[in-house]
């Protein structure tokens, strides 16, 4: 796409060097850690070593004559205001500090307020907790069986531990398609609880103003407005109104979904700030993080896929226990319990499908939340694209070819899929032929041909996902009611600069830059001239914040259709000046002109000067706008990735040594951050398929609670990803853009996987669970007799 | 995570810090380079009453060869090895051991006898002095004493220094003629401990036939272990691939492993093998390429 | 309590510390520089990285006590006069961040290893960055980034 603004101007298609850098390469962003009260307080949380356990005693007497401690909080203190529970974004219930029992390791039991955070450390040291441990229910399946302890014993008509059956798509049709299917594939895929592990943990800063009856939360969400209106519903009946509640969301230092939830820790510093009426910071630590925020994954998926003998698809059936620990603490829109699990029809043209998916309670923490990709949909992408490959090696046919012969036709879009998603656009087939010339497919199959005469192991796997991100249109998308819309706002100052504040949260995707892009575009105004502010309750505009790849698809659309009607006033504004027919008036970013005379024109901040000191009578004045967008569709980014991957058959070692990955996400506002946010996401997908994990033992230890055994790839495992990019446009969004930020995640994993069985296929080897660890493969090349 | 509180102590002499140990006992803990210490600390797996900081004092940062000895003193930090033409070139292993140590800033901080005098089974250390036939200076109240690699390591996180001992020293016999070693490690990530890891160190004669070999490996045990018959075995012969493999076989036999978070035990024992015979041609390469 | 004397980005200061007081605490919290971060608790991550006496080390792992009498440089000490260090310039130029979290960690290894390896291939770099973390941009543009600066560094640009 050949941008149509200038490079000064900076709109859609410029690689904008990113505003926000000029801070953080001086180290002078703020993050919530940085921020410091006078008169702060700190606090520190006293955690469960037991997964599951009735607590007889907690004896804070030690901990209390520490000098520094102020106060050791308990569930019981809380009680006494009934904020000991709140309701999780799915309508379970969560203890914010227990009364009666644990139900996982690292649970929070108490909190200790001190005057240092030194102190508040001794203070968790000292705080004595006597249990008495119950069984623990760690295997969901098991959790299922009629003699398994039931775990939500606070919920009185509770019998079992199965929280919700979902499904989805025409049972008789998929049966049938089954019953009449030349060949059928079936594999048990587990797909692993893992942890996102921004770099930057969870905390806050409560700061609660007796003065001014007002509470101000510094913390680190990527959805402030929705924080404040949870905690106004949470907190009404201790006082807290809306209007009196701030959330600042400051620089936030990674955050994929991990920073949606509201964790027990915000709930006890603000509970403490107000008890108080001193500012209250509470940081995590990075074992706390692994070990008890939410959770992404941990899907035990059955897939099966039928097809013609002549290698066509026809239908697809999927049955999933979904592991979500103690509670349903899971980040969904509420109508949709799988998240948007049912786009695993993914980029093939079935006749049938059908899904099922149950969610059952175990001694874990709560979940589960996205890890960098939209509800659910790297589970669907991972399903898909591993039973694609099972059926075409299965047929004897080339993994590429097959895909290639079952993919949606581009004629084919608007495309209702099996499973009722209307896909916008696209074009699978260029994508996957791309990524095959600039891998160079068929000179690596003949290489793999070699290598295989010689003994050696070497794989090529693909993985053709689509995506369904950028939710969504408010008919069928809300979290706790609160629809699925985003906002912005645009205020142009009499000079022609601009402020533009938005309803999302950048977590470093760049928004300072690209929205100041996607205003540039659209009123010509340079993007130095216009300062982009999210975050801040008191001064943005509702919104539900960012994840699932919403924030250009939705609040991107926002700044452009609130642009646009900055542009309707601007014509009129220049029509008046010109004295001309609004008619008669041609746009082109940054200018009006009239038609037929260029030389007659008034740019647009010659207008926004007028706008405050000549504007027509009986108009307003001013030039700002609002605008709150809910988007028609879903968008549905896809891509084809191609990876190839060497195995040491000594150590079981699998290294990824090419990884090419052509992504469509539509028309691209920031070259240069879309191949970064590219970059990062297949980084997060290296890391589960290769290293990310996170277990628990028998008795509910986790196994995975520190970076001691959390394996966050370094640049050293990472390889050079190669990208290149096909551009189909989304035929709704104002932009023709579709979100781009989680893309990777969501393919690259498959591909890794499908590469190792390709290099094992000969062996024997059919399937293998990520993380694809030396000590797994090693295992199997054993049983196959395969040893250096 | 946040250390328990404690009471510092920072020596300008070897003589102050010695009577430190001797004056707090059980309860002094000596930081060096601090890399495991610290952590430690932070996690309150360790609660010192003191920290005897033994940076200040002067004079123990030397690496050098002297009277066919390789001298390493306690404050010497693997950046110094690793950084070091003099030790790439005449000592392969030691080279190839501080490279996989942690990461490269814990390397900055992290010193060679704290790897040693920390005796984690799973440190890099400890199997490359075995294979190297190293032994340490022990300093105390009645001066030095020297432990041969062999008898120092005597559990897991347990070592023949006494408790008012300062590892202030270890010696490498300088290499004989046609020696070569090397380090393999099996790590599943950078920064990573073992999940096994091999060092050897071999010296040819003339025709190519091993005159001496060491073998230690890491994480094959809860101490870490010294390849006996492996080493034996490859005494006297060739190091063609039947011998290595053969060796490589000897040395997993004589693991000892454990099922952990990194693996099962028999993965561990295939890795010592895999990893030995690599380890051994990689060394005999040197060897015979004149180091 | 301890006195503890040392200068950080050529400023010299003198505080009253716990010994069990971490660098990297006594560098946020009590000298307010808070370009350095903290990212976990076992030493792994990088984001607390600062020059201790020209070496990058991660200020989590060391007492404030331990750097008394020495030279400590923090990312606020990249930028003099006014003129970023290439090392920030890179950064920009090649998008070698995202969040921001663990660019200070980062840049500080790289500084000091651009000053002892000015010409370095793709993988010591790889090798120079593997003790810091960064969960959001793949590192490509962070390997092009020193390489960036590293030519800027070779013309004398700093």
């Amino acid at each position: 796409m050949v941008p149509r603004t200038p490079p000064e101007v900076g709109g859609m298609g410029h690689s904008v060097k990113r505003k926000e850098d000029a801070r953080f390469i001086r180290g002078k962003g703020t993050y919530v850690d940085d921020i410091q009260l006078p008169g702060m307080l700190y606090l520190d949380i006293v955690r469960s070593p037991l997964a599951h356990a009735r607590i007889t005693k907690i004896d804070t007497s030690k901990a209390l004559a520490i000098p520094g401690v102020l106060a050791v909080i308990t569930g019981a203190d809380l009680a006494k205001y009934n904020l000991h529970w709140m309701p999780t974004l799915m309508s379970d219930t969560q203890m914010v500090l227990p009364v009666e029992k644990v139900m996982y390791q690292a649970q929070e039991v108490a909190a200790v307020l001190a005057t240092d955070r030194y102190i508040a450390a001794d203070g968790v040291d000292a705080v004595e907790v006597a249990y008495e441990p119950l069984p623990v229910v760690v295997d969901p399946i098991k959790a299922l069986a009629p003699d398994a302890p039931v775990l939500r014993t606070d919920k009185t008509d509770k019998k079992d531990n199965h929280i919700w059956h979902w499904e989805w798509g025409d049972r008789a049709a998929t049966d049938r398609a089954f019953a009449e299917a030349d060949v059928t594939v079936r594999q048990d895929i587990y797909l692993p609880r893992i942890h996102v592990a921004s770099i930057e943990t969870c905390g806050c800063v409560a700061h609660f103003d007796r003065v001014a009856d007002k509470l101000t939360v510094w913390m680190t969400t990527q959805a402030p407005h929705a924080i404040r209106t949870v905690f106004a519903l949470v907190a009404g009946h201790v006082g807290l109104a809306e209007h009196k509640i701030r959330i600042i969301s400051p620089d936030i230092g990674g955050g994929f979904g991990g920073k949606v939830p509201v964790y027990p820790g915000y709930v006890i510093a603000v509970a403490a700030s107000v008890l108080t009426g001193k500012p209250v910071k509470w940081v995590e630590d990075r074992m706390e993080n692994l070990q008890a925020d939410s959770f992404a994954r941990d899907y035990h998926m059955t897939c099966e896929l039928a097809a013609r003998k002549d290698g066509t698809l026809t239908a697809l059936r999927i049955k999933t226990i979904a592991d979500h620990g103690y509670a349903d603490a899971a980040a969904n829109p509420s109508k949709f319990p799988a998240g948007l699990f049912h786009i695993c029809t993914g980029s093939y043209d079935f006749q049938a499908a059908h899904v099922e998916v149950d969610g059952v309670y175990t001694n874990k923490p709560p979940g589960g939340i996205a890890y960098r990709c939209s509800f659910r949909v790297t589970e669907a992408v991972h399903a898909i694209e591993r039973m694609t490959d099972l059926m075409a090696h299965h047929l004897g046919m080339d993994p590429a070819e097959f895909r290639l012969k079952n993919f949606i036709r581009p004629e084919q879009f608007p495309y209702r899929s099996a499973l009722g998603w209307e896909y916008d656009s696209g074009n699978y087939a260029a994508a996957l032929r791309k990524a095959m010339d600039r891998i160079g497919y068929a000179e690596l199959r003949r290489e793999q041909a070699e290598k295989r005469q010689r003994g050696e192991l070497m794989g090529i796997g693909i993985s053709s996902f689509t995506e369904i991100v950028g939710a969504g249109p408010s008919k069928h998308f809300d979290i706790l009611g609160l629809k699925m819309f985003d906002s912005a706002e645009i205020r142009v100052h009499p000079t022609g600069k601009v402020i533009a504040r938005f309803g999302t949260r950048s977590q470093g995707q760049g928004h300072e830059t690209t929205y100041a892009q996607i205003i540039a575009e659209e009123l010509g105004i340079p993007v130095a001239d216009i300062q982009v502010e999210e975050g801040d309750t008191d001064t943005a505009p509702y919104g539900l914040g960012t994840y699932a790849s919403r924030s250009t698809p939705v609040a991107g659309a926002a700044g452009a259709m609130a642009a646009r009607k900055i542009r309707d006033k601007a014509r009129k504004i220049a029509a008046y000046l010109l004295e001309a027919a609004e008619d008669d008036l041609v746009w082109e970013p940054g200018r009006f002109s009239v038609a037929g005379a260029p030389h007659r024109f008034k740019t647009i901040q010659d207008i926004a000067f007028a706008a405050y000191t000549n504007h027509p009578q009986g108009m307003e004045a001013g030039l700002e706008a609002v605008s709150y967008y809910d988007p028609p569709n879903l968008t549905y980014p896809f891509g084809s990735y191609i990876c190839v991957v060497d195995i040491d058959k000594g150590t079981g070692q699998v290294k990824v040594r090419r990884f090419v990955a052509v992504d469509d996400c539509g028309n691209i506002i920031n070259p240069m951050i879309v191949e970064g946010q590219i970059h990062g996401g297949l980084t997060m997908g290296l890391a589960p398929a290769l290293y990310e994990e996170i277990a628990y033992d028998e008795n509910g230890n986790i196994q995975g609670g520190s970076f001691i055994d959390y394996l966050l790839p370094t640049a050293v495992e990472t390889p050079r990803w190669e990208t290149d990019k096909t551009t189909t446009p989304s035929p709704h969004h104002p932009l023709g853009a579709k979100g781009v930020g989680e893309s990777a995640t969501v393919g690259a994993p498959a591909a890794i996987a499908n590469a190792v069985v390709d290099a094992l296929w000969h062996l024997g080897v059919r399937h293998v669970d990520i993380p694809i660890t030396p000590a797994k493969v090693w295992k199997l090349l054993r049983e196959k007799g395969v040893s250096e | 995570m946040i250390p328990a509180a404690f009471e510092y102590h920072a020596p300008a002499s070897l003589a102050d810090a010695v009577k430190l140990l001797g004056q707090h006992g059980d309860e002094a803990k000596i930081l060096s380079g601090g890399q495991s210490l610290i952590p430690l600390m932070k996690l309150r797996l360790a609660t010192p009453r003191h920290v005897v900081d033994i940076n200040g004092i002067a004079g123990l940062d030397y690496l050098k060869e002297e009277d066919g000895v390789l001298r390493i003193g306690a404050l010497v930090r693997e950046a110094d090895l690793e950084d070091s033409e003099f030790i790439r070139a005449r000592y392969p292993l030691l080279h190839d051991t501080s490279r996989v140590v942690a990461d490269p800033l814990v390397r900055n901080l992290a010193t060679v006898c704290g790897n040693l005098a920390h005796a984690d089974p799973a440190n890099d250390h400890p199997a490359a002095m075995l294979a190297l036939g190293a032994e340490v200076v022990a300093t105390g109240p009645r001066g030095e004493r020297r432990i041969a690699i062999t008898s120092f390591f005597t559990g897991p996180f347990a070592t023949a220094l006494r408790g008012d001992e300062v590892l202030t020293e270890v010696r490498v016999p300088v290499p004989l003629p046609r020696s070569g070693g090397a380090y393999l490690k099996l790590e599943r990530k950078v920064g990573d401990f073992a999940t096994a890891a091999v060092a050897v160190q071999v010296a040819l004669d003339p025709a190519g036939t091993c005159v001496h070999a060491g073998v230690g490996l890491t994480n094959a045990g809860t101490v870490p272990i010294k390849a006996r018959r492996a080493e034996g075995f490859l005494r006297g012969k060739p190091l063609d691939d039947a011998t290595v493999r053969r060796a490589g076989e000897l040395a997993a036999e004589e693991a000892d492993p454990v099922d952990d978070v990194r693996g099962s035990a028999a993965y561990k024992r295939d890795l010592v093998r895999v990893l030995t015979a690599r380890a051994l041609r990689l060394a005999a390469g040197r060897a015979g390429a004149g180091r | 309590m301890m006195r503890v004397q040392l200068t950080v980005n050529g400023e010299r200061h003198e505080v009253e510390v716990e010994p069990r007081l971490l660098l990297v605490h006594l560098l946020r919290d009590v000298l307010r520089l808070t370009g350095t971060h903290i990212g976990c608790d076992t030493t792994h991550c990088g984001a607390c990285t600062v020059l201790l006496e020209d070496r990058p080390v991660k200020s989590c792992t060391v007492f404030a006590v331990q750097a008394n009498g020495k030279r400590l440089m923090t990312v606020e000490g990249l930028e003099r006069n006014g003129t970023l260090h290439p090392i920030q310039e890179g950064f920009v130029q090649e998008h070698g961040l995202q969040c921001g979290y663990c660019t200070p960690g980062m840049m500080m290894t790289s500084y000091a290893f651009l000053k002892r390896t000015p010409n370095p291939s793709e993988d010591e770099i790889r090798h120079a960055i593997s003790g810091n973390l960064c969960r959001c941009t793949g590192y490509v543009n962070i390997v092009k980034a020193v390489q960036y600066a590293a030519a800027r560094l070779q013309e004398g640009g700093a």
